[in-house]
């Protein structure tokens, strides 16, 4: 029993101060390594694995796997809840005010700031992604040879979809759902 | 309980959907909550992100506790939130009790870097939208502009550049407002 409430209080830990997303719950489930015999760095090098090739979001998928070695399906059920618990609380008090303060020109003055922000940032994230997945910026710089920067297959499947997409309106689901069997076919 | 049921199960297709995080979540945010649902317009959902960027805990969650709350109260924020996280359990557990070689297997890997393709084109494609939407006039250029040279080649957080964003909104306010 008391491993669950331990359990629970350092997951509620990681997510009142894990501000930014997934990457950033790493180094605490480091510390988690590091104090508690739940798992080991090792498998947390597994855990972060399989977690980024799952679907949902990262943390959320780091909370449920090392809660899941710690104490089984209680454990990763308990660990989620610790870490969601603090948004859950912190957005409804957020989301109450804003609702009031909707109309304020004080509130929709900082939004016209904030959303050219989140709109570069996103922007950001996007191109980093591009840079893993579309070209390959590191091999390219291990090896100098320019046909590591634009693996083909990538590029070409990157074309082909960008074109689709603005040509074709379908669910999001359905794109990813192609490219994913497109990567197992043409063996990515 | 209708709205409740369908709010769980919409965020469970995001939560299953949804590979990479806060900002994969953008494209079936926009086709299942903006167009199909109607529950936000793309505004809001820029407005969510601005603020689930610089709060504690995972963007994707703090997005979905939004919405919900918006939809029906706290406990549509809980609901949401639940639906959000539930592919992930489900997943996760049989993963981690059974096939804990599962990131190594060829065909994930295979899957999985076609995947990632698909989600680039996506998440750009929203992102244009995002900027056509969001990037009006020239004060938001220059936001726009400074966010993104911060964020690509400073270690500056991307908490601080977004609080640093609302900062300047609020000063042009003051100021501006002082000139007019």
């Amino acid at each position: 029993m008391s491993i669950l409430i331990q359990l629970f209080l350092e997951f509620f830990k990681i997510g009142l101060f894990a501000v930014g997303g997934g990457l950033a719950t790493i180094p605490f489930l480091h510390q988690l390594a590091e104090k508690y015999t739940w798992f080991t760095v090792e498998t947390l090098v597994d855990m972060i694995a399989i977690s980024e090739s799952t679907p949902g979001a990262m943390g959320v998928n780091m909370a449920t796997y090392s809660g899941f070695t710690t104490a089984g399906i209680s454990g990763s059920l308990i660990a989620t809840l610790g870490l969601v618990l603090p948004s859950i609380v912190i957005i409804i008090i957020i989301a109450h005010f804003l609702k009031q303060f909707s109309d304020s020109p004080v509130v929709k003055a900082i939004f016209t700031g904030l959303k050219p922000a989140v709109a570069a940032l996103i922007l950001c994230a996007a191109l980093n992604l591009v840079n893993v997945s579309v070209i390959n910026l590191s091999a390219f710089q291990a090896s100098g040879n320019l046909i590591d920067l634009f693996p083909l297959k990538n590029i070409l499947l990157f074309a082909v979809l960008l074109i689709m997409t603005t040509k074709i309106k379908k669910h999001p689901i359905v794109w990813i759902a192609l490219s994913a069997a497109a990567g197992v076919l043409f063996q990515f | 309980m209708r709205d409740y049921w369908e709010l769980f199960a919409t965020f469970s297709k995001l939560g299953l959907f949804t590979f990479g995080g806060g900002y994969a979540m953008l494209p079936l945010l926009e086709s299942e909550i903006v167009e199909k649902k109607k529950w936000a317009t793309y505004d809001e959902i820029t407005n969510y992100y601005a603020v689930g960027q610089c709060t504690p805990g995972i963007i994707a969650v703090n997005v979905s506790t939004f919405i919900g709350y918006y939809q029906k109260g706290i406990l549509g924020a809980v609901v949401s939130t639940f639906g959000f996280v539930f592919p992930s359990l489900i997943i996760i557990v049989i993963i981690a009790a059974f096939i804990q070689n599962f990131a190594s297997l060829a065909v994930v890997q295979h899957a999985l870097a076609g995947l990632r393709v698909g989600v680039c084109v996506l998440v750009l494609t929203s992102v244009y939208k995002l900027i056509k939407n969001g990037v009006k006039d020239s004060f938001g250029i220059v936001m726009f502009v400074f966010a993104f040279l911060l964020s690509l080649f400073t270690n500056i957080s991307v908490v601080f550049i977004t609080l640093g964003a609302g900062l300047f909104g609020f000063l042009k306010y003051k100021l501006g407002g002082k000139k007019a």
